[in-house]
């Protein structure tokens, strides 16, 4: 049976999701044995969570820990092999678009038409499975050396296992229905994976918001869902996006609402919608800073190789039905693409302006990567099919990168903070009297629960190890992470030539300014905006990497920041290391072929990436002819974001104490505009989270609940109170008139009665005398006694 | 010889006047006397309807001296009972023993 899985590579697909899914469920039934120890003990020992005095909490013991790490890891390996296996075969296979590999069996049939589950590996299917289980991989060796001290190691592996096994699920599905089912789990596993640190309110907080977010646009999504499975009876892909006659007939009929436009435009703006939830396109955006409230390789899951890729890669892989009626490369954009166009370039600086301002060195990179899904979104809804597609791989490989080695560097910090800590413990240095007297009394009595002590700095307000103006000067003392970490930062910014992020971004500026050329509105809406962002985009990477490595350290902390030796700080830097390979090298697979010099060094022929990932579609997008003005636009933007953040920030890097520079030029107004992220957020709350709230407590509780539903209960309790008064009356007149009656009836007549019982026997007698006497007369008269004598005389 | 009915009307007789002394006297002792005279009116019908009427059994006889058993043993049961009456309540009225009522 397995055999047959493994020997054809049809079926092949199918096991790529298990290993990671099956190492999930091992995990959580199997290895993740836990058992109750004293939350002071050393055994749950972590800065993450603070400290519960006389309480138990759950720790799995140390084997099980190692247990759940090996399963997951055994998990995702064996998803990487196989995966890289069809992707080998995949390679090789000439006419892929075409000959698919997949197979699908029917699951449920519903009337006429069944749904079908299956698997499918087309170009774009393939080169997510090159990216997808690689990055996914990266992340769980980097979670090694990070959840290293946490107490909820098994689960978090069992949590990240799962998700990658949805993303897996995803990717390989060969319907929208399967998608939505990954989709979905990935959704669960987020809300799980944001909260991991649940104790803390701001991430529990973060989880239900980015739950309930994305929730309101799959809600969308799935209408569309339905409502295409109701248009054509079918969710296969190959069915409806690769069947010109479906695609021809559902742009030519009405949508069912909104008359205006076609069932195709319809269905592709639910579908587009429930994309702006995942992939947190404004104004749906706000869950994705806020994930940042869960571990790092989390994030790095969520912004990378899973969550919004997921978004992204379902709407690559549906434009054809948003394509179909209008002719996107020539300017005929059908209401879906204009959605996605007008959305995505509008997220892209909108996201990139936020993140200018941010000092959060985490939330920099969540609104670097809302930005550049603008970037993709934007690409699509301009028939960029092949960039939207490059971009999102090379991103996804430079954003893992960026965030676990921001990852990296907060854990150095807070490394570096431990190290202040204890020196100040052992040198008797008392600034916080009495509070340091009592830490320095713990550490004595228990002498290796240093963790405790840690804990509490972990959690004092003073120090914020995320904050970029807390660094300074760390590429001293972790110089593995400042180099990977430029890489991954020139690679986003979009270094000329030699990064992978300038190629993709260089291919959809060129796709926009082709569309220019020609005429079309949208696309010179997009190549504006969007080499706008990519400047921004140059500036704040420019910023960062300066505020956090260059320069002299800020704080005590900074200067004894790093990675410490061993496990810890090889399973963290290896993985940046290989992913900072491929922020390099991946983008020269994508480099166009008449492009001066490197052209025709690197793609003799025709792009690689272009010619292998636009045959998924049924008609092939164009490639963009060469043209030197995007070209130097992306230098241009590139150049001179990176070149205006030195100036600022490398040139004469900041003193501890001295103020962002960024304040002077922008003035404190727009800069605490920007800061506070245009006030999205506050905005929110009053619209929507305020007035749901009154709602539930004045509407709901008061008078839905106060007045109608306790009203109907009230009512309904009073009437037969009412009515049981009544029985109760009708009990005592009538039922115990009779009852009662009765019985004092028989009891005066007894009364009465029993006055012949004088207790003299000589009137009993006399009354026996009397009714014997009265019983002869009946006796005799009856029998005929006397007439018979009488008669006989 | 003496007809029959001369015998039950002696008979019929001494009942009636046991049955009188038990109705009417006060004195306990006086009504157990009362009730051998009806005991031994019952006993002259025995033995008269027996010579008369089936001389050739011994039931009348036999059913007589049952009689007479019975009315020793009644006699000594009652004159017992009537001699601890007295010795509780100094009376052999019986109006004065007329407890057994409600």
């Amino acid at each position: 049976m397995l055999n047959d899985f493994l020997n054809n590579v049809k079926l092949l697909p199918w096991l790529i999701p298990v290993g990671p899914l099956l190492a999930f469920f091992i995990i959580t039934l199997i290895t993740n044995r836990s058992k109750m120890v004293a939350a002071t003990s050393s055994e749950y020992a972590d800065h993450n969570h603070p400290a519960y005095p006389g309480l138990d909490v759950a720790v799995v013991s140390m084997p099980g820990r190692v247990a759940s790490i090996v399963v997951g890891l055994i998990g995702i390996l064996s998803a990487w092999f196989i995966a890289y296996t069809v992707v080998g075969h995949a390679l090789g296979t000439t006419n892929l678009g075409e000959e698919v590999f997949g197979s699908s069996i029917p699951w449920m049939a519903t009337g006429l038409t069944s749904l079908n589950m299956g698997v499918l590996v087309d170009p774009l299917t393939t080169i997510m499975l090159i990216m997808v289980p690689l990055a996914c991989t990266m992340i769980f060796i980097y979670s090694i050396g990070y959840a290293a001290h946490d107490a909820r190691q098994a689960r978090f592996f069992a949590l990240i296992s799962l998700f990658a096994g949805a993303m897996l699920t995803l990717v390989v599905a060969d319907n929208l229905l399967l998608l939505f089912v990954g989709w979905e789990i990935m959704g669960l596993c987020s809300y799980l994976l944001i909260g991991f640190w649940f104790e803390k309110e701001s991430a529990y907080k973060a989880a239900i918001k980015a739950f309930t977010t994305t929730r309101v646009a799959d809600v969308i999504m799935l209408l569309g869902i339905a409502y295409l499975y109701a248009a054509t009876g079918t969710l296969s892909f190959r069915d409806i996006l690769h069947n010109q006659a479906v695609l021809d007939m559902l742009a030519s009929t009405p949508a069912i609402v909104f008359s205006g436009i076609s069932a195709a435009s319809l269905i592709g703006i639910f579908l587009v919608i429930g994309t702006i939830g995942k992939s947190a396109q404004f104004p749906l955006h706000v869950w994705l800073p806020d994930a940042m409230e869960g571990p790092t390789p989390v994030s790095a899951m969520i912004h990378a190789a899973a969550m919004v890729s997921a978004g992204i890669y379902a709407i690559i892989r549906m434009y054809p039905l948003f394509e179909a009626g209008g002719h996107p490369h020539a300017g005929l954009l059908t209401p879906p693409l204009m959605l996605m166009a007008v959305v995505g370039s509008f997220t892209a600086i909108f996201a990139a302006t936020i993140a200018v301002a941010q000092n959060d060195v985490k939330r920099v990179l969540a609104y670097s990567t809302i930005s550049q899904l603008g970037f993709m979104m934007a690409a699509l809804g301009i028939g960029a099919y092949v960039a939207a597609a490059f971009h999102l791989i090379t991103h996804a490989f430079f954003k893992a990168l960026l965030f676990m080695a921001s990852g990296s560097v907060i854990h150095g910090m807070e490394h570096g903070e431990h190290h202040v800590h204890e020196h100040a413990g052992h040198d008797g240095h008392n600034g916080h009297d009495a509070h340091d007297e009592h830490e320095v009394a713990v550490a004595d009595a228990h002498a290796h629960d240093a963790h405790d002590t840690h804990e509490e700095h972990a959690h004092a307000p003073h120090f914020d190890p995320q904050d970029m103006f807390n660094m300074g000067g760390l590429r001293k003392t972790m110089p593995v992470t400042f180099i990977t970490f430029l890489i991954g930062g020139l690679s986003l910014s979009g270094f000329p030539l030699l990064t992978a992020g300038f190629w993709s971004k260089d291919e959809i500026l060129a796709d926009a300014w082709f569309g220019t050329t020609e005429g079309h509105g949208a696309a010179s809406l997009v190549f504006v905006l969007l080499a706008l962002a990519a400047f921004l985009t140059a500036f704040y990477t420019m910023r960062q990497l300066g505020l956090t490595f260059w320069g002299e350290a800020r704080t005590e902390e900074a200067k004894h920041a790093n990675l410490g030796q061993g496990l810890v700080s090889v399973t963290m830097t290896l993985p940046l290391i290989i992913l900072a390979f491929f922020a390099i090298f991946a983008g020269f697979v994508g480099v166009p072929s008449q492009f001066p010099i490197l052209g025709p060094i690197l793609s003799p022929e025709h792009s690689w990436f272009h010619h292998f990932v636009a045959p998924t579609l049924l008609v092939e997008p164009p490639v963009a002819p060469f043209n030197w003005f995007p070209l130097l636009t992306s230098f241009v933007v590139a150049l001179g974001g990176l070149g205006v953040g030195y100036l600022m920030y490398w040139r004469k890097p900041l003193l501890a104490g001295e103020p962002d520079p960024l304040i002077q030029i922008l003035g404190v107004p727009l800069h605490t505009t920007l800061k506070n992220k245009y006030y999205v957020d506050e905005l929110y709350v009053r619209v929507f989270v305020i007035p749901s709230q009154w709602f539930a407590r004045e509407v709901v509780v008061k008078f839905l609940d106060g007045t109608i539903i306790d009203g109907i209960l009230h009512g309904t309790a009073r009437v037969f109170t009412w009515i049981g008064d009544l029985i109760k009356l009708l009990n005592i007149w009538l039922i115990d008139g009779v009852g009662d009656g009765i019985p004092e009836l028989i009891g005066m007549f007894g009364a009465w009665f029993r006055r012949i019982q004088t207790g003299r026997i000589q009137q009993y007698l006399l009354l026996v005398l009397l009714a014997t006497l009265v019983i002869v007369i009946i006796f005799i008269v009856s029998s005929g006694v006397l007439v018979q004598a009488a008669a006989g005389g | 010889m003496i007809p029959l009915w001369m015998y039950l009307l002696v008979a019929a007789g001494l009942f009636c006047i046991g049955i009188y002394g038990v109705l009417s006297r006060r004195n306990a002792v006086a009504i157990l006397m009362g009730v051998e005279l009806m005991l031994n009116a019952v006993n002259i019908n025995l033995v008269a309807f027996w010579r008369y009427v089936a001389p050739g059994n011994v039931a009348g006889q036999a059913f007589a001296a049952f009689v007479f058993v019975i009315a020793a043993a009644e006699a000594a049961v009652g004159l017992a009972i009537i001699i601890s009456i007295y010795r509780n309540r100094r009376s052999v009225i019986v109006e004065d023993v007329d407890l057994l009522k409600w």
